[in-house]
């Protein structure tokens, strides 16, 4: 029996009285990833990235979201924000906080979604990323259950960020689980949402999500993916973003936690004055591997992007940055900047990074760049003659190197929280709130 | 304060300091001059504690302890303050934070609290005007687009604040316009007291009539070839290194 068949068997326990249609889009994704199998290193696309662990490991899926209160907190972060909770992907009530949602917005369970208002959300559903995309696109298509569907009326401006957390447990056996987010942004909308993986220690699951991202025209959103499971989880994430006329898309692809994951970042600038940011950080140790993959398509004129995405990566650890833009012919009036700076920290990191340009039209501006270096040990030595112990000063560095990602966070507990990991013992020698008062006080006077 | 005894110093397997031996005591100030290549920086760097120098035989005391055996942050703490001849850019992190974390590693040390925000703000404000430097210079990150003389202005600033027992200045005084030269030798100045110390290196007369020292030293090949009060630095601006050279070698 092959791995791929082993993982839709999964599928026959569960599923029984879906609508047809639900039921034979299951099935074209149980076919789809069955033909594909899960993809080796022969794969151009997977050719960093060993997907055995995946493979040959046992998940089933969860039936239950328990989870009491103080070790939902450990994970939690303390947003203002409206909440969405799953957990080994299945959505808690308990833990979710949709009360005093601002008219015109919308955030349900996707079963939910589905049952009161299937035709809208049916149709959008898989419109951007279908069976094809990946074999694991497919694999969730087969086997997804739960996510998360946030709908946003035109001209509506949300008040607080939307805040979906995928809680990963230790669980006695490993889970899977096969989320799906839609975020359908109307025209000229304003919001902000995160997608929060947080695991417990231990914790040992494979979540293989797919979110799909429409903007209208003028509508604006941040979007965050802060990864912080344990070591142990594995994470396949694909994000598909559609931009109509002046819409504006902010990525913020922060990578902590995981023992192997890889994200797929792709947008299609559509229209006119629709723009791209992609932020990247991922700060990578012990032996874990990250990979991430991004695509801008410039298929119209006058769209922009902008790339920036920086690595950080300790001991043994791994990871992969390929960024691929293409200017579709004749999408003139194009500006596309990425960069690549990674920093490893051990001799063992290691690092690929490829970035890609395809253009087809003349009046562009493009730039790319990738770099990857260490840490200047004579900026090291200099910290250190001032009395700031080494770890310390490579802690200063090291989120100096962050710095140029982590200022355009706009959301002050996201930054603090991606500053700790990554500087290590800075926080309790070094207070930041402390001196970021002192820095605000600086601005003032 | 700080004994340098028979410091024999190789870089890259060439001996640079050959048998150096300078005292300075608490309250003193000592101008270390001698020509290009001499090993003046050599010196600094092996008291910092800097990787790629070979202590071959001697030793260094500050206030009777190995300075050589202490970690380039524990001589910090001990009270010795470095200026460098070429202060390094420090991309990212910013001078306010350098400060900050620089003093409350000093403070920690000595097992008090760390300083409060408004307190170190006021400090750092006040030196900074001394120095006159603008404000914006703390928001800025370290050295980073400084220029030549604006980082010696930096390295000063941070010596203020910080307070050291032995203040090491490695030609502080180049690229220094002559308003400038006056801001720093009176920074410089404000430090003296009876139990601090600075050693300057300097290859000019000018600085040292602003700041004027108790002992002068030349430095020529890897040795103290001759040491004397003030007027040796005007003699020596008068008649050049050749006679010390010939004097020493007879
Ligand atoms: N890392 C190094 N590798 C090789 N040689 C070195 C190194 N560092 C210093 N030296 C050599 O050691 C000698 C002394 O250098 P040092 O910088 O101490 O001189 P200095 O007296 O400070 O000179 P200056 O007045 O020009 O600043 C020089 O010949 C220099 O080339
Ligand atoms: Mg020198």
């Amino acid at each position: 029996m092959s791995a791929a068949h082993a993982f839709l068997q999964r599928l026959g326990e569960r599923v029984d009285d879906e609508p047809t249609w639900v039921a034979a889009r299951r099935q074209a994704g149980a076919e789809r990833f069955e033909a594909l199998g899960f993809p080796t290193k022969r794969d151009e696309a997977w050719k960093y990235t060993d997907v055995r662990r995946i493979a040959e490991g046992e998940f089933t899926l969860a039936d239950d979201a328990e989870l009491d209160e103080a070790r939902f907190a450990a994970l939690d972060m303390p947003l203002d924000a409206h909440r969405l909770v799953f957990v080994d992907g299945v959505f808690s009530a308990a833990l979710s906080d949709l009360t005093e949602l601002p008219e015109g917005v919308s955030i349900e369970p996707l079963t939910t979604a589905m049952r009161t208002n299937h035709e809208a959300i049916g149709g959008a559903i898989g419109r951007l990323a279908g069976v094809d995309f990946s074999p694991f696109t497919a694999l969730n298509v087969a086997l997804s259950e739960e996510g998360a569907v946030v709908r946003i009326g035109q001209g509506v401006v949300v008040d607080k960020p939307i805040y979906v957390v995928f809680a990963s447990r230790a669980n006695e056996s490993a889970r899977m689980s096969h989320p799906r987010v839609l975020v359908m942004a109307g025209a000229r909308s304003q919001s902000t949402v995160v997608e929060h993986y947080a695991g417990e220690a231990g914790a040992a699951n494979f979540t293989n999500v797919v979110s799909e991202v429409m903007l209208e025209r003028g509508a604006i959103v941040d979007h965050y993916k802060l990864q912080e499971a344990s070591t142990e989880d594995l994470h396949v994430a694909s994000i598909h973003v559609e931009q109509s006329r002046d819409s504006r898309f902010t990525s913020f692809n922060l990578n902590l936690g995981g023992a192997l994951v890889r994200t797929d970042l792709v947008t299609d600038l559509n229209a006119q004055g629709a723009e791209t940011n992609y932020n990247g950080l991922f700060f990578v140790q012990g032996r874990q591997h990250v990979d991430n993959h991004t695509l801008v398509r410039h298929n119209a004129p006058n769209t922009f992007s902008d790339e920036n995405y920086k690595g950080i990566l300790n001991d043994r650890a791994r990871g992969v940055f390929n960024g691929k833009v293409v200017v579709k012919r004749d999408s003139q009036q194009i500006e596309a900047n990425q960069n690549n700076a990674n920093l490893l920290l051990s001799d063992r990191a290691e690092i690929d990074t490829k970035p890609e340009l395809e253009i087809y039209a003349d009046d562009v501006k493009c730039s790319h760049g990738a770099t990857t270096g260490q840490l200047d040990e004579e900026a090291v030595f200099a910290l250190r003659t001032r009395g700031i112990d080494e770890q310390m000063a490579r802690g200063l560095l090291t989120l100096a190197f962050a710095g140029e990602v982590m200022d355009r966070v706009r959301l002050p507990v996201i930054a603090e929280r991606v500053e700790r990991a990554v500087a290590g013992k800075l926080p309790e020698r070094f207070n930041l709130a402390d001196l970021v008062e002192v820095s605000d006080a600086l601005e003032e006077a | 304060m700080l004994e340098v005894k028979d410091l024999h110093v190789t870089v890259e397997g060439s001996e640079i300091l050959k048998g150096l031996n300078l005292t300075v005591n608490p309250g003193e100030v000592h101008a270390l001059m001698g020509p290009n290549g001499a090993g003046k920086s050599t010196l600094s760097a092996v008291v910092a504690g800097k990787d790629g120098y070979e202590v071959t035989s001697g030793e260094v005391l500050f206030e009777g302890k190995n300075l050589l055996e202490m970690e380039i942050e524990e001589r910090a703490l001990a009270g010795i303050l470095l200026g460098f001849q070429y202060p390094v850019e420090i991309p990212g992190v910013k001078n306010i934070y350098l400060l900050k974390a620089a003093l409350n590693a000093q403070r920690v040390a000595r097992g008090e609290e760390e300083i409060p925000a408004p307190e170190f703000m006021k400090l750092v404000r006040e030196q900074l005007s001394f120095m006159k430097m603008d404000g914006s210079f703390l928001q800025r990150a370290v050295n980073e687009g400084f220029s030549g003389g604006e980082k010696k202005r930096n390295e000063i600033l941070q010596m203020l604040v910080l307070q050291p027992k032995l203040a090491m200045l490695d030609e502080i005084d180049s690229g220094l316009d002559i308003d400038a030269m006056k801001v720093v030798a009176e920074g410089v100045n404000s430090l003296r007291s009876a139990d601090r110390a600075i050693l300057m290196v300097t290859h000019y007369q000018r600085l040292l009539e602003h700041i004027v020292p108790d002992h002068v030293h030349v430095l020529v090949d890897g040795r103290i070839v001759k040491s004397g009060d003030k007027d040796l630095a005007n003699e020596l601006e008068a008649r050049g290194y050749e006679w010390v050279l010939e004097e020493s070698a007879a």
